[in-house]
């Protein structure tokens, strides 16, 4: 058993084991994030979450399922899926402009040659 | 004796995954219709009935629909990509964003260079040859000019919302 419960073990009121599936991810110093993603996720999804995934890449998975629990609490309605909307109209605003000023760029040289050829 | 509650005529998608009785209360029937057992499940699988039943009480019902879209977005998004989910469609928005803002700052740059120039292009919003010209090229096609220019004052900073 680990002599200090991993902040999952804490939250969830029970011993933590060594070989405790949260204890690499979730320190005793860090009991909002665990509460955060259990509020959204639930500890049990997160462990059955975690035990497909190579060891390797859970790190990567926690933070990912944090921001985005995080994401919910913030914002119940839409969670993250706001963040994605707001991208992508940002990202068609920016293509719209984009193609305005290089229309405009194209016409300024289109321009520019007419003026030169007149001038010879 | 225990009061029943009344049993509804068809249970919607979620009681019929949980195999239980469908009540005309249900807070899952109006938005996981039983032709559809799909999204439920995958929304069970990543967040939980009891976690997906709390957020909606949670939330105005007039929003539930909503608050069920994205949850169902989200629950695919993470069976596809385990790791990352949502992150990564985040994380690629940004870059695509990042790349977008260094091609228009390079072609404000230019703008400013052959505005500097020529008088033609001072009132290139109602230029009769812009218009033409959009209309001849559709903008996919639009090239941008050979030449290099510096762009770090466009750049977008990434500390500012949405970037978190």
């Amino acid at each position: 058993m680990n002599p200090k419960r991993c902040a999952a073990c804490k939250y969830l009121r029970r011993r933590c084991p060594k070989d405790c599936i949260f204890a690499p991810y979730f320190p005793p110093n860090d009991p909002a994030k665990f509460a955060c993603i259990h509020r959204i996720y639930g500890a049990g999804n997160v462990s059955k979450m975690l035990q497909q995934l190579p060891e390797q890449t859970r790190a990567e998975a926690v933070e990912s399922l944090c921001f985005e629990a995080k994401c919910r609490v913030d914002d119940p309605v839409y969670g993250c899926v706001g963040i994605i909307h707001l991208l992508q109209t940002q990202i068609q605003n920016a293509q719209n402009e984009l193609a305005k000023t290089q229309a405009e760029v194209a016409v300024a040289q289109t321009n520019l040659s007419q003026t030169q050829n007149s001038d010879f | 004796m225990r009061g029943h509650e009344p049993r509804s005529s068809s249970s919607c998608a979620a009681c019929k995954l949980l195999k239980r009785r469908c009540t005309p209360t249900c807070i899952f029937a109006p938005y996981f219709r039983s032709s559809d057992l799909l999204t439920f499940a995958k929304v069970h699988k990543v967040f939980g009935a009891s976690n997906v039943s709390k957020l909606l009480g949670e939330v105005p019902e007039e929003q539930r629909q909503e608050t069920v879209n994205s949850l169902a977005y989200e629950a695919e998004v993470r069976l596809k990509d385990p790791v990352y989910g949502c992150i990564g469609a985040i994380a690629s928005l940004q870059k695509k964003m990042l790349e977008l803002q260094h091609d228009l700052a390079v072609a404000r740059t230019r703008l400013l260079a052959h505005s500097g120039v020529s008088n033609h292009v001072s009132q290139l919003d109602n230029s009769p040859e812009l218009a033409a010209f959009l209309d001849l090229v559709p903008y996919s096609d639009l090239m941008l000019l050979d030449g290099s220019t510096s762009l770090d004052a466009y750049l977008y900073d990434l500390g500012q919302p949405p970037f978190v």
